[in-house]
């Protein structure tokens, strides 16, 4: 049974540095306000607060435990899947709150996840790429060999896989295998894409090759990345949010972060002398 | 525990070559002078050696930079910091480099029994090494007052230096048999007055490290 519930917390905004530090022209896309979340008595997230904007990779850094992963997972409610997760704060997409709404799927469709390893089914490359799809109801072949061919061709693995959709997706290499799971992604044709940790378990070529790849996808989609990578957020994103003990210490553009931060426990962990 | 031990004292050793740098160089420039006043043939020959001491220290410090650049992936004011230090060994190699045109202003005077008076070079050689030592100390020890202070310093040893020439091209007319000394003289001041702008630019990474921003301290 899910338990998750949801208490509305309609208090002003407080003036964290999440909400007064973007001010490029791009759109937000995604707009929480005051997030706090429990686990049971626990709580994991206090006053999160933070515009992410449109066609940009935000990146979430910090140390384990400090509830950046918590935090992804919120934006597209797969917290609601753990027992005693309870919830209040707002977390707005397209100006539409997504804990008010019960169409967890749709939300889900929109906002799609790639985790940190690659999770394919086992079945063909082709198969995995139009699993999606077809669950929504897409039966004509001609159609699905159009999303196939263009979600592997927006993930850049086409070249690779093109001549063997229909073997086994779990023989392919580790880093091929996650980006047919940003294919899978991309099939859904989502808005926001979040990924959790989508390198760590890749050799560095991959990981390079799926870097190359977030940077090209980000003229399409709104990406949220957590990573432990301080180097790959810093090679990746446009903006970098740190999280501390369930908060975020500062969120600014990730040059700023990763050359003049302005707090101190932020200079501390990018360079190292903590975490 | 310390985290990043071994990175702090890479660091470390990093700051300790640049302040053997700008005390050799503090050496080498005092005794550019002294030779220069004392027509001290020797003492400038030795001036010109110890160049090469300095310039093995820049390259040094340049190879270390780099390796922890390569090594540690340096960000925020780590990445400052060793970026300034490449910038300031640089600044510091130039100045070794005015050091030895002194001496060999010396050189090229020889014996002479000319009375032109050095005593505002002199003047502008202790404000010069007074910067040096507050540009490092700003770097250092993050005091942006220090970078600020050496900025109007510079000020100081421009007009002085003005003052000089003046004094010295008036000299010179009056005395014209004189000439090689007092063109010696002339050069000698320039290369002071080159001195104070590196070490201006010395300051500037240090404001650099210390404000995240580039500063003009020698507008």
């Amino acid at each position: 049974m899910n338990t998750t519930t949801l208490e509305r917390n309609r208090t002003e905004k407080k003036s964290v540095t999440s909400k007064s530090s973007s001010q490029s022209d791009t759109q937000t896309k995604i707009s929480v306000n005051n997030l706090n979340l429990f686990y049971g008595e626990k709580q994991a997230l206090y006053e999160v607060s933070i515009d992410i904007n449109e066609k940009e990779v935000t990146a979430l850094i910090g140390p384990s435990g400090c509830g950046k992963s918590t935090f992804l997972r919120t934006l597209n409610r797969m917290n609601d899947l753990i027992d005693g997760v309870r919830i209040n704060g707002q977390i707005k997409i397209d100006q539409e709150d997504i804990y008010q709404s019960n169409d967890v799927i749709k939300l889900r469709t929109k906002v799609g996840m790639v985790f940190q390893k690659p999770n394919l089914f086992p079945m063909s490359i082709y198969d995995n790429v139009a699993y999606g799809p077809r669950m929504q109801g897409i039966k004509n072949k001609g159609e699905l060999n159009k999303i196939v061919e263009e979600s592997l061709r927006g993930a850049a693995i086409w070249d690779e896989v093109k001549d063997r959709l229909k073997t086994s997706a779990l023989g392919l290499s580790g880093g091929q295998q996650q980006r047919v799971c940003i294919a899978r992604a991309i099939a859904m044709k989502p808005d926001v894409i979040l990924m959790d940790e989508p390198t760590s378990a890749l050799d560095p070529i991959s990981t390079l090759k799926v870097e190359e790849l977030i940077a090209q996808m980000k003229n399409e989609y709104t990406i949220v990345i957590v990573t432990h990578n301080m180097q790959q957020a810093a090679r990746v994103s446009d903006k970098t949010a740190f999280f501390l003990n369930g908060e975020i210490i500062e969120f600014d553009e990730t040059s700023k972060i990763f050359s003049m931060p302005s707090d101190q426990r932020t200079e501390d962990y990018v360079t190292g002398r903590f975490g | 525990m310390v985290v990043r031990e071994s990175f702090e004292s890479s660091l470390k050793e990093l700051e300790e070559k640049i302040v053997e740098m700008e005390r050799q160089t503090i050496v080498m420039l005092e005794k550019a002078f002294s030779s220069l006043k004392t027509q001290d043939i020797e003492g400038a020959l030795r001036v010109l050696e110890e160049d090469d001491e300095v310039d093995d220290l820049e390259e040094e410090i340049n190879r270390l930079a780099l390796w922890l650049m390569v090594k540690e992936q340096p960000v925020a004011r780590d990445l400052r910091m060793i970026i300034g230090a490449i910038k300031i060994s640089s600044e510091v190699e130039r100045i070794a480099d005015f050091a030895v045109n002194i001496a060999k202003a010396t050189l090229q005077i020889g014996k002479s029994d000319s009375k032109a008076n050095t005593a505002k070079l002199e003047e502008i050689l202790g404000i010069c090494l007074s910067m040096l030592q507050k540009s490092l100390k700003a770097f250092f020890e993050g005091e942006m007052s220090l970078a600020k202070e050496v900025g109007d310093m510079d000020d100081k040893v421009d007009e002085l230096s003005d003052l000089v020439y003046r004094e010295l091209t008036s000299y010179l007319s009056e005395h014209p048999e004189e000439t090689n000394h007092v063109v010696q003289l002339l050069f000698v001041n320039r290369h002071l007055e080159r001195v104070g702008d590196h070490i201006t630019n010395i300051a500037e990474s240090a404001a650099y490290l210390i404000k995240g921003r580039i500063y003009d301290l020698n507008p």
